[in-house]
């Protein structure tokens, strides 16, 4: 894989980005209930979904790397994860200034996605420690994957438990969806910005498998150059 | 059969061998308990029940259950046991499902000591007449405390900061658990003994299952060497 064979991904991003958020902006009327602010639903909801079907994701290769012991899945279980951490970040952020604007304050314990969400986000803080903490490759890669397996089950479940615990202050954005409450054009913008978001996962997990698969190629140029006396760094990064 | 047979073995090895030496569990009683006076001196009540209960049940037993997975497989680091362990037939998840049973079973023995204290030092209400119900939840939060704490342990046997690593892995993956125990506990804890709602621990059970079967999948992998 080349940053050439990405190109095309890259752009047809930036054209959903483009097209999606200028509907959100455009084409989308305003929320009576919430006017303006309402807007960042169409970043906030799509970035929550995917980054948690990114943690999934990453968990379903932890799994494929421990049946098969395959570096690669290890890989990218590992980067699945990484850009759902990033995606995770932004879900909070965005989160919290919409509850600002809201509720007049950043953070609600009474709001069970809010929570569920920092429970996620927290376990998987843990992701990097844990791999930074083993030496061994292989033993981090079997580490790490079980880790990747155990937190992709508890993902769904968390949000379970905490929204069965808690009232729910939150919009629910999919229920009024498929209860058709939703406006068609509000449907359709939420829909693309969605697919948007999707395809800008897919598009930073293509881009950080190739900067690593470079990386690895380069370390091993500098083996070859340097021979054995080369320490190799520690690095929580899978190591190919 | 065979694997079941060898579970055993370990499990029965490492009660006796806590048995003999007394160390894990004492010192378990010792941090739930001194938690239990600086929560009294926290909440600056003279008696607490419900939610306030509930929670100064369940933290000094996270505590507590955080010492024990820190130390679990302690034995087995020793002398390179694990190594030796690996060197057998026996099948690695083996291993795992005894070090799961025997630190439900000593989290079992410190609720013992853990309840009767929490309800002198603590409890406004008494104790007694929702003992079973009590009992029931902690059994299940053990289950699930205990399950979580092996995979954890597991994850982390020969990692550099194995005492950095399991505290902040078990404390997010328990959340659901301890949060659904709060819940089934501070209407029990509140003065008149509301019933049980049996939702919760219906939630703690299959988080305790779904766990299980997850670690019966992933658990072999972490002691294969």
């Amino acid at each position: 894989m080349t940053v050439r064979a990405l190109r095309p991904l890259t752009i047809l991003t930036v054209i959903l980005l483009a097209v999606g958020f200028g509907m959100a902006f455009f084409y989308a009327p305003l929320d009576v209930d919430q006017g303006f602010r309402q807007k960042i639903f169409y970043l906030h909801v799509p970035l929550g979904i995917v980054g948690l079907c990114g943690f999934v994701l990453g968990g379903i290769h932890g799994l494929i790397n421990l049946r098969t012991g395959s570096p690669e899945s290890d890989l990218r279980s590992y980067v699945t994860i990484h850009i759902a951490q990033i995606f995770s970040v932004m879900v909070l952020i965005t989160g919290s200034i919409w509850g600002r604007t809201a509720w007049g304050h950043w953070w609600s314990w009474n709001e069970p996605f809010l929570v569920s969400f920092l429970i996620v986000f927290l376990m998987y803080c843990t992701y990097q420690p844990l791999r930074l903490s083993i030496d061994d490759p292989r033993r981090q890669a079997r580490a790490a994957s079980v880790f990747a397996v155990v937190a992709g089950v508890f993902v769904p479940i968390n949000f379970a438990v905490v929204r069965l615990a808690a009232q729910q202050l939150h919009p629910r954005t999919l229920n009024s969806a498929a209860e058709g409450d939703m406006p068609g054009s509000v449907l359709l913008t939420f829909l693309l910005c969605f697919l948007a978001i999707a395809v800008l996962y897919a598009t930073m997990v293509r881009y950080e498998l190739l900067s690593k698969s470079t990386t690895f190629r380069l370390r091993a140029l500098e083996r070859r150059v340097g021979g054995d006396d080369l320490i190799p760094r520690r690095s929580s990064v899978p190591q190919a | 059969m065979r694997g079941l047979r060898i579970t055993w073995a370990v499990l029965r090895k490492d009660l006796l061998l806590e048995r003999r030496s007394f160390e894990l569990l004492p010192a378990m009683a010792l941090l739930a308990i001194g938690t239990m006076v600086v929560l009294k001196f926290s909440f600056d009540q003279d008696e607490i029940s419900g939610s306030l209960a509930a929670g100064g049940l369940i933290v000094p037993l996270l505590f507590a259950a955080l010492l024990g997975i820190s130390r679990l497989f302690a034995g087995e680091e020793r002398d390179a046991g694990i190594h030796q362990f690996l060197l057998s037939p026996a099948p690695p998840g083996a291993i795992l499902a005894a070090k799961v049973a025997g630190l439900a079973l000593v989290l079992a023995a410190l609720e013992v000591v853990l309840v009767p204290a929490f309800g002198l030092l603590l409890l406004g209400p008494s104790l007694f007449p929702v003992l079973p119900q009590v009992v029931l939840v902690l059994i299940l939060l053990d289950l699930t405390l205990a399950t979580v704490g092996g995979l954890v342990a597991g994850m982390a046997l020969g990692t550099r900061s194995r005492e950095l690593i399991v505290p902040i892995m078990v404390v997010p993956l328990t959340i659901p658990a301890l949060i659904a125990a709060q819940k089934a506990l501070a209407p029990v804890l509140a003065p008149g003994a509301d019933p049980l709602v049996w939702r919760w621990p219906a939630v703690l059970a299959i988080y305790a299952v779904v766990l299980a079967l997850v670690g019966s999948v992933v658990g072999e992998y972490l002691v294969e060497d």
